[in-house]
């Protein structure tokens, strides 16, 4: 794996996806190196904060060294970075986690499963597997008709969604989606709220197949060093050897049996 | 120019160490940073037993720094002295192994398992972590409890002891008192400060804990004046730390009488940041002409 480092990126563009949803191109050298599933550390320039937001990874351009970053403004940080202009400097710390198992997807009749601010790194995931010759279905949950990175998903895979309030696909979540197109498959890679991803270890479960869940926690240093996102594991973790795994450098996926969610 | 320093004994090559539980046992932070470029690596609390730590979340940001109610989480000294110990073994710098524990015995049982390991320089002990119920702060908020605890460690331990100390205490200076009476070789301050944060949004504490240590440059400057408070209290040396960001920070907690310093809260800001420090205090005294370290320590009266 390649070394971390906490490195310049410049802003390539900047859009509005949806509402509170932003789609950042950002020139990065990490980009090199980024596997589908991991997330970077993108610090706020504002000297009163101190933590990097890890944001997970969208899409890669390794011919442009650049990382495409689909985020939602949840407080001060991401606020700051709604505002960032192409040509901006900013900090980023990366590449961080440890990313989706393609090699357990590849050749079997895989879904990328994603809800709400979970479906954007489901994108490079459902793209590198295409461009290995599996096919890929896509279910997504949204909220309501703003299913933003559709488009870019109809690419790469076929695609479900489901919206909360029906106004586009399912009515309902991304099981019900499953259900209702009766979708069958040998694997899940998915990232989501809690409740979804609980249903998806059930789902998985009930099945007999498997599923990789993308977690995320409050995190502080991003490199596994704090100790700070820590997930429940079934077996004892390598690291504490207290059934604790860490989010941030032992995930953020795992293997949804392996964890107590 | 000299950067060394020496504390009961024990050699370093400049003053610059990190805070216990903000760079694990420098596995993580060698992928950024060159080990044998600082002081002293401190270890992460290790107990005689694995402890699983506190529910998340755990962590979470304030204007200025952050609190965290990680709850010591760690291994245990099994796993630690086979894997992290042998981790260090090859690099040249100082090795300070943070213990922590809910009785006196568990510290006592970690102190004696380490006797005899000789890549571990120093023990600092953890009496003021605020996020366990049981033991550690309970012996850091009475000078009584920090005498009994420090004394009895003293009994036992083979290399030199500094005893962490905790802000949240009413005088500074009768802790550090106690813990050099009973023996200790030198004192490390501050640990985390208690502090709260509610999200009004969701109406919930921020931290599963509810309270949490506060760390980060906001609290720099009442790091300063505890560390000027406790090292013009005993004759033993003190390591300073609390918001420490640069090598100004630095020179800063040694003007107010720390022989020693650490980088805590801001390894997460910047996992370069210790090397920065290293390297600021170089340039500060360059551009004072400082011959020595040591002339700086205390100079502000």
């Amino acid at each position: 794996m390649a070394k971390k480092a906490k490195i310049e990126a410049r802003v390539l563009s900047q859009s509005i996806l949806a509402e509170g949803i932003y789609d950042m191109w950002l020139e990065t050298e990490l980009a090199m190196d980024a596997h589908p599933g991991q997330f970077v550390g993108v610090y706020p320039a504002n000297k009163a904060t101190l933590l990097p937001r890890p944001i997970s990874i969208c899409e890669v351009d390794k011919e442009k060294s650049a990382l495409r970053l689909v985020y939602r403004v949840v407080g001060s940080g991401t606020a700051e970075f709604a505002l960032y202009q192409p040509g901006d400097i900013i900090m980023i710390l990366g590449i961080l986690g440890n990313g989706f198992p393609l090699e357990a997807a590849e050749g079997k009749r895989a879904v990328v499963m994603g809800g709400g601010i979970g479906v954007p790194p489901l994108l490079q995931t459902a793209k590198e597997l295409s461009q290995k010759g599996t096919e890929v279905t896509a279910v997504m949950g949204y909220r309501n008709e703003e299913t933003f990175l559709s488009d870019d998903f109809k690419k790469y895979a076929k695609m479900v969604i489901a919206t909360e309030d029906g106004s586009v696909g399912t009515k309902g979540n991304v099981i019900d989606a499953m259900n209702e197109n009766s979708v069958e498959c040998d694997v899940i890679l998915a990232c989501g709220p809690m409740p979804m991803l609980r249903a998806i270890k059930q789902y998985a479960q009930d099945k007999g197949i498997k599923a990789y869940i993308s977690l995320e926690e409050r995190m502080a240093c991003g490199v596994g060093a704090c100790l700070g996102c820590v997930c429940k594991t079934k077996e004892a973790d390598h690291h504490s050897h207290v059934h604790n795994a860490r989010i941030c450098t032992d995930g953020p996926v795992f293997d949804a049996e392996d964890v107590e969610i | 120019m000299n950067t060394q320093v020496e504390i009961a004994g024990v050699e370093f090559k400049n003053p610059v160490m990190v805070g216990s539980g903000t760079f694990g046992s420098g596995v993580e932070y060698s992928e950024f940073v060159d080990l044998n470029k600082l002081g002293a690596v401190v270890t992460k609390g290790v107990a005689n037993v694995p402890w699983p730590g506190n529910p998340v979340p755990r962590v979470t940001e304030v204007y200025g720094g952050m609190l965290n109610a990680i709850g010591l989480q760690n291994p245990g000294i099994d796993v630690f002295v086979e894997r992290d110990l042998s981790f260090l073994k090859d690099y040249d710098t100082r090795v300070i192994v943070n213990v922590c524990g809910k009785s006196v015995e568990d510290y006592l049982e970690v102190v004696e398992r380490l006797g005899d390991e000789k890549r571990v320089d120093m023990l600092e002990i953890n009496v003021s972590c605020p996020n366990v119920k049981e033991g550690a702060i309970a012996f850091g908020q009475n000078k009584d409890a920090l005498f009994d605890i420090t004394s009895r460690i003293k009994k036992v331990a083979k290399q030199p002891v500094i005893m962490k100390l905790s802000p949240n205490v009413t005088s500074i200076s009768e802790m550090a008192k106690a813990a050099e009476a009973a023996g200790a070789d030198a004192i490390s301050l501050i640990n985390t400060i208690t502090g709260m944060k509610i999200d009004i949004h969701r109406r919930k504490f921020a931290l599963a804990n509810k309270t949490g240590g506060m760390s980060g440059p906001a609290i720099k400057p009442v790091a300063v004046r505890m560390v000027y408070e406790a090292s013009h209290a005993v004759n033993i040396p003190v390591i300073g730390m609390g918001g420490i960001a640069s090598g100004d920070d630095a020179i800063e907690f040694i003007m107010a009488g720390a022989t020693a310093v650490a980088v805590g809260a801001m390894n997460f800001h910047d996992p370069y940041t210790t090397m920065r420090v290293v390297e600021g205090i170089e340039s500060y005294m360059r551009r004072y002409n400082v011959e020595d370290i040591n002339d700086l320590r205390g100079c502000v009266e």
